[in-house]
């Protein structure tokens, strides 16, 4: 299949602030420190949405903003491709604590920021994107399935993607059912043509092979931790800016397999 | 794009199971909306609601029950889709047909049931609650592709109104590039309090059956429904002939009053579908019944198809199936081309001055060869697709 060109990332994870911070970690150039997440303040919402905004949605915009490098105008004309297992699991328990009471009174804003496509709308009205929107689900799987469907539309509908993935923490009781201990998203801005600032370039392969993994045991464990971390060893191979199959893991023990190229 | 032949396709909502209930409904002009009467619900309003869904999933599949995969097992189960899909996982393999369904509930219901039944005090959820098998948006996606032994690419789509439409345009692309050679899209929403509830809020729900594009419309009729269809290169009786998505950009639960995004979205589809607005037969709306989309979509057709074209909603029909309604009214509309038939906007008894668009009051026989259908979801999500018969 042919190939799409990695014009910019986007990071925010415990410890990996930014796509700065995360590529010295992952190319072995910082030590990893595990922090708490920055404040998420995305400066492409009206000062309005920012308040309605939820967590996840501020996150997944926060990464967007970082892979999209203040290129309003570019910015404006992506497609994009959303993907997270749950969306905003906050929103879901207020939705379902307020109905599970007598009265069932739930908020308009929480019902219409359930919509597990809320980043995207968000993200459409900040940047004044009139593009197609896509938000995908697969669970743990969730990052190759963005991923795998931002690369063959980048190439079938002949346009530029910008991929976000993230996932939330669930509050408790929702979090000992889905034990994502912490929130997390990633950002690509993903071309048709190589520019003098492409990363990489990414293919998609139909060699099978076991899932990627990192090769430091604190780094795995943040792999692990949340569906948009899958990526890691992808940006591992970026960050490294090495030649490299990175194999994901999805559903029934399967594989998606990914070639990088440094650039 | 290259037309892809449609080699099955099925339907489940409150007007029957498959697609001969669904014809006989649509010519004996029967509604499948009832006052709703669900356990616990204080509303005053009319559902679509599918009857018979009471017995829990057995077996090997009885780690999935919930409504939602309920509803979508037996919609693989009817008008031979289970025989046509295993043809066509014979034929590729497996791992060449891919999975894409459309959900914007999932099972959400056993997420409320789990709350009302938990302890409070406890930071936990119920013992028999599952993430995974009920909650999760790929729930959907992952049921159906396990119940059909299939181990493509697979994957929900979850972008309210328009997710079962927007399955179309991600199987389009999946078997453009080669990563497959058939796909199943689809689309599974049950009825569950946060939907009835959530549209209560907004004040977007109706006490009566909804009337889209009626001057007295005053919102929409909730339902649940599945469909599914087999897409594949080549010919059949029924073929996927272009889709276009795009985003309004304008609010998160309004629509553009202009219908920009919406016009975009039916241009895009055309240009895909190498056909002019004076092809389309018929157009089958997204209709919800609320004053903003009916007034916001009429804009956009009239702009792109002036005001002859035959237009309705099937809203009034089977209710609104959120997350289905895509497949849903995919699947009318390919019974439309089967039995050239154009369908009355049902409960319509007065168009709004302000409509400028030729909605239909009254059912009428005619030739249908290309329809187009409108599919616009909260976050300002939308997707059209064009259907039409063989080649």
């Amino acid at each position: 299949m042919s190939i799409v060109f990695v014009e910019a990332v986007g990071l925010v994870a415990p410890g990996l602030a930014s796509w700065a911070e995360g590529r010295a970690v992952l190319a072995g150039d910082a030590a990893f420190e595990r922090q708490p997440l920055p404040a998420l303040q995305p400066g492409i919402l009206p000062p309005n949405e920012r308040r309605r905004a939820p967590l996840g949605v501020k996150l997944a915009l926060l990464a967007a903003e970082q892979a999209t490098l203040g290129a309003t105008a570019a910015a404006a004309q992506l497609a994009t491709v959303f993907a997270t297992s749950d969306a905003d699991m906050d929103v879901v328990h207020r939705l379902c604590v307020a109905l599970a009471e007598p009265n069932r009174s739930v908020s308009p804003t929480d019902f219409h920021n359930s919509v597990h496509n809320a980043a995207s709308g968000y993200w459409s009205i900040g940047a004044q994107a009139r593009g197609a929107s896509t938000t995908l689900s697969a669970h743990d799987f969730t990052f190759a399935a963005g991923l795998r469907e931002a690369l063959i539309q980048a190439r079938i509908d002949d346009t530029d993607v910008l991929l976000v993935a993230f996932d939330v923490s669930p509050p408790p009781p929702l979090l000992a059912a889905r034990p994502v201990p912490h929130a997390a998203a990633i950002a690509m801005w993903l071309r048709r043509q190589a520019t003098e600032r492409t990363l990489a370039q990414l293919s998609l392969e139909g060699m099978p092979g076991p899932e990627s993994v990192m090769r430091d045991a604190e780094l795995e464990r943040l792999r692990r931790s949340n569906p948009a971390l899958r990526s890691l060893p992808l940006l591992g191979a970026i960050a490294r800016r090495e030649a490299a199959l990175v194999h994901f893991a999805v559903h029934g023990g399967l594989a998606l397999a990914v070639r990088v190229e440094p650039r | 794009m290259t037309p892809l032949a449609i080699s099955a396709f099925t339907l489940t909502t409150a007007l029957g199971r498959g697609r001969a209930a669904h014809a006989d409904a649509l010519s004996r002009e029967r509604s499948g909306l009832a006052p709703q009467a669900i356990e616990g619900c204080g509303l005053s309003t009319w559902v679509g609601e599918v009857a018979g869904l009471d017995v829990p999933l057995a077996g090997a599949l009885a780690g999935w029950d919930c409504r939602n995969n309920r509803l979508a097992q037996a919609a693989l189960e009817q008008d031979d889709f289970l025989a046509s899909v295993a043809r066509s996982r014979a034929r590729h393999g497996p791992a060449r047909v891919a999975v894409f369904i459309g959900t914007s509930t999932a099972g959400v219901r056993e997420t409320e049931r789990a709350y009302r039944e938990r302890d409070p005090a406890a930071a936990t959820l119920p013992s028999w609650f599952r993430h995974r098998e009920t909650h999760n948006a790929f729930s959907a996606a992952d049921f159906v592709r396990i119940v059909l032994g299939l181990a493509g690419p697979a994957c929900a789509i979850s972008t309210a109104c328009s997710s079962s439409a927007k399955v179309f345009a991600a199987a389009s692309r999946a078997l453009a590039v080669g990563q497959c050679d058939a796909a199943v899209v689809g689309g599974v929403d049950s009825l569950c309090f946060t939907t009835l509830y959530g549209f209560h809020s907004l004040q977007l729900v109706s006490g009566a059956p909804c009337r889209p594009a009626d001057a007295q419309r005053d919102g929409l009729s909730i339902g649940e429904g599945a469909g599914f269809a087999l897409l594949e290169r080549g010919d059949a009786p029924f073929r996927l002939l272009g889709y276009g998505e795009s985003s309004d950009a304008h609010h998160m639960s309004t629509p553009d009053p202009e219908g920009r995004g919406a016009r975009a979205a039916m241009r895009a589809a055309l240009a895909r579908a190498q056909l002019a607005p004076g092809d389309i037969d018929y157009i089958n709306l997204h209709g919800t019944a609320t004053p903003a989309n009916d007034l916001a979509e009429d804009r956009a057709v009239c702009g792109e198809f002036g005001t002859r074209l035959p237009c309705s909603s099937t809203k009034g029909w089977t209710g609104h199936t959120l997350g289905a309604a895509g497949v849903v009214e995919a699947a009318l509309s390919l019974l439309c081309i089967e039995r050239g038939l154009l369908p009355r906007s049902l409960h319509t008894r007065a168009v709004d001055p302000a409509i400028a668009g030729n909605i239909l009051l009254a059912s009428r026989a005619a030739p249908v060869r290309h329809v187009l259908s409108n599919s616009f979801g909260f976050g300002g999500s939308n997707c059209v697709l064009v259907f039409g018969g063989g080649a």
